[in-house]
């Protein structure tokens, strides 16, 4: 099972795909995010690790404007997320502005969110055929496609109850695919899965590496994290404290904390 | 004292040497009999006494008045819950907004006419032009004159419409309320607006919990279109006291309304639970069985001759 796939609308032109400059984020007096800086290349994959409540997935979900920052830039391609730059102003975007670029960043989240109202089918083409409004004919052919991909062809049909947690998930994927995003975020995709339906999801997910998506992958799968990432930061209390590629990282944590979080996780 | 607990011994328990025998439910005989019986008595009174006039019900059943005012009572029906479910939608998503302004008003509309009678709103429209003798809306070089403006029929479906919109507003906050968070948010990620989100996410799934109640509302307001007999639109009950007022037949003609309105309701019942059905699409809730399912169950449980084959579901 490859998936060779998403050749995306807009080929990025920078070889830095993703850019925080001091990141920060609060949620009344809760500081969450106290200054993210963090560079993700064009096709890499980068894991976020670190202990529940350090601001993984709230990161994440700044990255698409699910939550709006409060200090500093953070820049996805040649965009400001959630501002538009004239001179030395920065313009709140409107909410037209922010779902278009949305549609450049495909999401995956823990507990699938599919719509149950929909078949797998339509679950794939919605967005495609409302937002980005392409022929129906060859959504159609692109979501077929992508199913086979993730091993799920004969599922097009079935509504999200009906499959299990694994397969809910590999459609989740497939349905983020088909709007041919140029960066895929996960927050922890594996975390609601029973044990023996992680394997399968973490195989569509090393696929869709090999393919040289740009992945932003929070989990606490530390087999998958030595085997695909480029590069593993480890978040503590807001901050990334440590960073580096893989299995430096992992192997060989320098500082106390992911010392101590590794020790628990592994 | 405890004394051991052993199973049977291996072989003399099989299943086939056993014949099951159906519980009997002799209660639920009982009680069927005794009600049979009321209903029996009543259906015997009904008919022997001659004041109830059925052959006078069975004159005017097909009367042509009667039957115009069922068609004025279905359509009052279906416009005033039109605009109650459309404003009722409007009103809900107004409530939710993070406008603070915006959802006051919306809260406001909703107290003021579900917390004053109907028939106090319907009297207001009727008389609305004690208020405002002419209509503008503010815009200059239009003036209407709300008496030939507001017309009975129309002071009926302002006061029905308006009224049922905030009692749907609420029912449907409800519904967009009982929708997880993360299907918006799943919208938002792939970049549909707030209406596409709204109008193809949240609202089907909501609609699950929407129509029940919504096709309570459309049989209550069927019945309380018979109010707006106070302003003289001859719907059902106001074409069936036209008739009494001459021929003094108030009984048999109450009846007639009556039996109307028993059979629209059903038909409209009917109708429910098929809607039901479309909007459980893609959900294991089962749905609430018909009548007919319903009684056929009954006999199927209830039989003398039980089937040997032990529970059914
Ligand atoms: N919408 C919100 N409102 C208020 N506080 C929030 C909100 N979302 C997150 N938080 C807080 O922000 C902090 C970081 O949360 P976040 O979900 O980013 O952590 P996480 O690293 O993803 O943890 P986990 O591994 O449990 O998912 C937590 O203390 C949480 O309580
Ligand atoms: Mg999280």
């Amino acid at each position: 099972m490859t998936i060779e796939l998403t050749e995306s609308r807009s080929a990025p032109e920078a070889l830095t795909l993703v850019r925080a400059e001091g990141v920060r984020k609060s949620f009344g007096d809760n500081e969450v995010l106290k200054g993210i800086d963090l560079h993700v290349q064009s096709g890499e994959v980068v894991c976020l690790i670190g202990a529940s409540g350090s601001g993984k997935s709230t990161f994440l979900r700044c990255v698409n404007h699910l939550e709006k920052i409060d200090g500093g830039l953070l820049w996805v391609g040649d965009r400001a997320v959630g501002y538009r730059i004239k001179g030395d102003k920065l313009h709140e975007q409107s909410h037209n502005e922010i779902c278009a670029d949305r549609t450049d960043i495909g999401m995956v989240f823990q507990h699938f969110n599919l719509f149950p109202h929909m078949t797998v089918l339509e679950n794939l083409m919605e967005a495609p055929l409302r937002v980005l409004k392409q022929r129906k004919v060859d959504v159609r052919r692109r979501a077929l496609d992508l199913l086979e991909k993730v091993g799920l062809s004969e599922k097009a049909d079935a509504y999200p109850r009906h499959l299990s947690g694994g397969q809910q998930q590999r459609v989740a994927i497939a349905r983020a695919l088909c709007m041919q995003p140029k960066l895929m975020l996960f927050d922890e995709p594996t975390s609601a899965l029973d044990p023996e339906l992680v394997g399968e999801v973490l195989r569509v997910m090393k696929d869709l590496a090999r393919t040289g998506m740009t992945m932003i992958v929070v989990t606490h799968e530390m087999g998958f994290a030595r085997d695909v990432a480029d590069r593993v930061v480890f978040m503590h209390g807001g901050r990334i404290i440590e960073e580096g590629a893989a299995p430096e990282v992992i192997g060989n944590p320098q500082h106390e904390r992911t010392k101590a979080f590794l020790s628990a996780v592994l | 004292m405890s004394g051991v607990i052993t199973v049977p011994e291996i072989g003399t328990t099989d299943r086939g040497q056993f014949t099951v025998v159906p519980a009997r439910h002799p209660w639920r005989w009982v009680a069927g009999t005794a009600v049979a019986a009321v209903v029996i008595l009543l259906l015997v009174s009904a008919v022997s006494n001659p004041r109830f006039g059925w052959d006078k019900v069975a004159l005017y059943f097909r009367d042509v008045a009667i039957v115009n005012g069922i068609g004025i009572t279905l359509f009052l029906t279906v416009v005033c819950m039109a605009l109650g479910v459309g404003l009722g939608v409007l009103l809900a998503v107004m409530q939710l907004s993070a406008n603070p302004v915006v959802k006051a008003s919306a809260s406001a509309y909703v107290t003021i006419f579900r917390g004053t009678p109907v028939l106090v709103q319907l009297l207001f429209w009727f008389n609305l032009s004690a208020l405002y003798p002419e209509i503008t809306f503010g815009i200059p070089g239009v003036s209407l004159d709300a008496n030939q403006t507001i017309t009975p029929l129309a002071a009926a479906i302002l006061g029905l419409g308006l009224n049922e919109a905030a009692y749907m507003s609420e029912i449907v906050r409800a519904g967009i309320q009982s929708i997880d968070q993360g299907q918006g948010e799943a919208a938002g990620a792939l970049g549909m607006s707030r209406i596409q989100t709204l109008t193809r996410v949240i609202l089907p799934q909501a609609m699950r919990v929407i129509i029940p109640p919504t096709g309570n509302e459309f049989i209550g307001m069927l019945k309380m279109t018979s109010l707006v007999s106070v302003l003289a639109v001859p719907e059902l009950l106001y074409s069936a006291q036209i008739i009494y007022s001459k021929n003094l037949q108030v009984v048999p003609l109450l009846l007639v309304a009556s039996i109307w309105y028993i059979i629209v309701t059903t038909v409209f019942t009917v109708g429910q639970g098929s809607l039901e059905r479309h909007f459980a699409r893609g959900t294991s809730r089962s749905v609430p069985p018909t009548a007919a399912e319903r009684l056929r169950k009954f006999f199927r449980v209830h039989s003398t001759h039980g089937s040997g084959k032990g529970g059914q579901s």
